[in-house]
């Protein structure tokens, strides 16, 4: 198997395997503790994958947000978005 | 416990989870992959960051393409939608009248969209074409009609392409949630005395409700995604004035071959169709909820 093709770099490949284990890490959560659908502040019935998906699409917009808007460092995102996921699991 | 029991099943999702996989993750990853590079040729790729995102996302023609899109789906479900009750209210309930109609609406799609571009190209030529011709004889307007002369007019014939080509879709769904509205509802509606209004407001409405909801989805998320007819019918054009989201992305990909750039629109353009997608599963999900509590 040859991947040049799909043009690797270090950071992508981080950022995939970040997303993967994150994904493992959920079905392991779901197997150790099953969800229970819920509603938060989001105002619709959610499971933990619900509010996971929403948690990771929040990232994206964020990022793109701080991208398109700001000209600071991008890394200053990435801990808002942690935020913004917590809250999202914990209350979404 | 017993749950447990029936997770086997899951390895029954595992040959469509292979095929996704080659279809539509490794591609992306690709995308994800191009987005943070600049690629001159094969083998030759310089990393370049965040660059081509910062660039798209301060890009007016994105802007303005990303605009014109709301503006045409939101226009395409205004008039789609209404239009389509309508003619699936004034439809022949039985009989071959209902047969004949059904056929005479499935025929606009049935038709590949790149061959509707074109037969809207030869129905709006000013100098042939039966629409052109036939609205120049009529001396209305200042400008004689050539849907390549002015953007107003590239505009209303994309839009009634669009009205043409899609509405019998919204008809059909529209016809079979009215079809399954049991005859005792309009029974109790006539011993009542309700106006056609009520039964309308009160019946048909409520009872399409679930039909409508994945018209509405149906419609916003094909049009917001359409490529095949502007670009046969008007290429984008005039000027930019019909250049959607999906025909700037070709051009910036395959017609400059600015693969970094695109790859970053295609992942913007992705997030955004991603969201809305959520949106509409969420209200699709939620949609029979909402009767019983009521």
């Amino acid at each position: 198997m040859r991947f040049e093709w799909m043009y690797w770099t270090v950071p992508t490949a981080i950022f995939f395997i970040t997303i993967f284990l994150m994904i493992a890490g959920m079905l392991v959560w779901e197997l150790v503790s099953p969800t229970v659908e819920r509603r938060g502040f989001l105002k619709i019935p959610t499971t933990r994958g619900t509010r996971f998906f929403v948690g990771l699409l929040g990232t994206a917009y964020i990022h793109l947000a701080w991208l398109g808007l700001t000209d600071f460092n991008l890394w200053f995102a990435l801990p808002i978005s942690a935020v913004w996921i917590f809250i999202v699991m914990r209350w979404g | 416990m017993e749950k447990w029991a029936d997770n086997k099943a899951w390895f029954l999702v595992l040959p469509v989870f292979v095929v996704v996989a080659f279809s539509a993750i490794i591609p992306l990853m690709t995308v994800v992959n191009y987005s943070l590079q600049d690629i001159f040729g094969p083998g030759n790729a310089v990393f370049v960051g965040t660059e081509w995102f910062k660039e798209m996302l301060t890009d007016t023609r994105l802007h303005d393409a990303l605009g014109r899109q709301f503006i045409f789906s939101s226009l395409v479900l205004m008039i789609e939608i209404p239009l389509g009750i309508l003619i699936a209210l004034a439809m022949p309930k039985k009989g071959w009248g209902a047969s004949a109609s059904l056929v005479t609406l499935a025929i606009p799609l049935l038709i590949p969209w790149n061959v509707i571009g074109t037969i809207w190209i030869i129905f709006t030529r000013p100098d042939i074409g039966l629409f052109g011709v036939g609205i120049n004889s009529l001396n209305l307007l200042d400008v004689p009609f050539d849907h390549t002369a002015r953007p107003s007019y590239a505009w209303v014939t994309l839009m009634a392409m669009e009205v043409w080509h899609w509405t019998p879709l919204v008809a059909l769904l529209c016809y079979a949630g009215l079809r399954a509205i049991p005859e005792a509802y309009y029974q109790a509606a006539k011993i009542d005395g309700a106006s056609s209004w009520a039964v309308f407001r009160y019946i048909q409405l409520p009872k399409m409700r679930g039909v409508l909801t994945i018209a509405i989805l149906l419609r916003w998320m094909d049009s917001f995604l359409i490529y095949a007819e502007p670009f046969a019918l008007t290429g984008g054009g005039p000027g930019n004035s019909t250049t959607f989201l999906s025909i700037y992305l070709v051009k910036l990909a395959t017609g400059q071959f600015d693969l970094g750039p695109a790859a970053a629109f295609s992942l913007i353009y992705f997030l955004i169709v991603l969201l809305f997608c959520f949106i509409f599963y969420q209200a699709l999900l939620n949609v029979g909820k909402g009767e019983k509590t009521s």
